[in-house]
């Protein structure tokens, strides 16, 4: 019965989508389309100094929304710790992991890291940024905490470094308050030579925010999730 | 034959499918980790639909490195950073959702949720 109802929504769904919507969506002739997208082509070279338009308007156009997603994220990750540290735990007995994966992982973690950094750093020129490095950063986390139990995991120092990198996020937010522009997250710092490292302004500072925030985050999400696999943490020491 | 079967309509038609199918297993399926792929499938199948609204043809991404092709010829950056945005947020709720999976195995010992009591539809 269930399975029906669904086959009869989904068939609803598709048909609305496939007549109604696609003769919106997908026009006959696409390169009229006219949207905000123009005016932050034409101006975000010259507004924010950052070469790559989206990255302009996810932290400086959209910034205020970036540090609600931010906050989001956090919530996110405030709910699996609350969820997964009281309670009982599972006493799972695990095979040990091989030799040959566990040096491996040692071994990518510095790399993964470097990247992680790489994507980080260079946000405003090229695709990637804070979220992407973040979550790359993380992956090197998750890798070494699959393949090895004995890693020592110290989440009250990823909360402090994720409090501080929160902070400055907003700090860099309120000093444009202060500034001739008088608003929140003004780019006031002075834009560099476009297209090089060192420039569009408070750009790669706030990316660099965001990416030790989101890093530390899932880091410390996952290890949370990594509880229940080992037992609680007071028991394996 | 060749204009009814374009880029665009194979990527709506991507989206959609991926938003069906995720929905369906939502609704259908009884194994929580299955309801919540079905969430991941419908979430991809929005954010491709997102970044397909924003697409022009023949026009390149929105960064004006060296060697771009100037503003004209590029597509529309907005939907890509909305969904920037929704990824993140997907991933939090993956996330979450997850834990609430592995807190109902610990305390029901079933991931079935026609085995949940107070679960039943």
């Amino acid at each position: 019965m269930r399975k029906l109802i669904g086959l009869i929504l989904i068939f609803g769904f598709a048909f609305y989508m496939f007549t109604i919507v696609a003769a919106i969506v997908i026009p006959s002739d696409s390169s009229e389309k006219k949207s905000v997208g123009i005016d932050i082509l034409q101006n975000s070279v010259r507004q924010t100094g950052a070469a790559n338009a989206v990255t302009s308007i996810v932290v400086l156009y959209r910034g205020f929304d970036t540090l609600g997603e931010v906050t989001v994220l956090f919530l996110s990750a405030l709910g699996i710790a609350l969820l997964m540290k009281g309670g009982r735990s599972f006493k799972h007995k695990t095979e040990d992991e091989s030799f040959i994966l566990k040096t491996g992982s040692h071994l990518l973690f510095p790399f993964m890291f470097l990247f992680g950094i790489y994507i980080i750093a260079h946000g405003h020129l090229t695709p990637g940024g804070g979220f992407p490095g973040g979550v790359i950063i993380a992956t090197g986390f998750f890798i070494v905490l699959m393949t090895s139990d004995v890693f020592k995991f110290r989440d009250y120092f990823l909360t402090i470094i994720e409090g501080f990198a929160g902070l400055s996020f907003i700090v860099l937010g309120i000093v444009g308050l202060f500034t001739p522009e008088k608003s929140f997250l003004v780019n006031f710092m002075n834009k560099g030579v476009f297209n090089t490292v060192f420039s569009a302004g408070i750009i790669p500072l706030i990316y660099a925010a965001i990416g030790i925030k989101v890093s530390s985050e899932l880091s410390g999400a996952v290890g949370n999730l990594f509880v229940s696999k080992y037992g609680r943490r007071s028991e394996n020491e | 034959m060749n204009n009814i079967i374009n880029i665009e309509t194979l990527i709506f038609t991507a989206s959609i499918g991926l938003v069906v199918i995720g929905i369906y297993l939502v609704i259908a399926e009884k194994n929580l980790i299955k309801i919540i792929i079905g969430l991941n499938l419908a979430d991809s199948g929005v954010n491709i639909f997102i970044v397909f609204s924003g697409y022009i043809k023949n026009k390149t991404a929105p960064i004006f490195s060296k060697g771009s092709l100037g503003f004209e010829n590029m597509v529309d950056p907005l939907p890509q950073a909305l969904v920037l945005t929704a990824i993140v947020i997907g991933f939090g709720v993956t996330a979450l959702s997850l834990a609430i999976a592995i807190r109902l195995y610990k305390h029901y010992g079933t991931l079935d949720i026609s085995k949940i009591r107070g679960l039943k539809w």
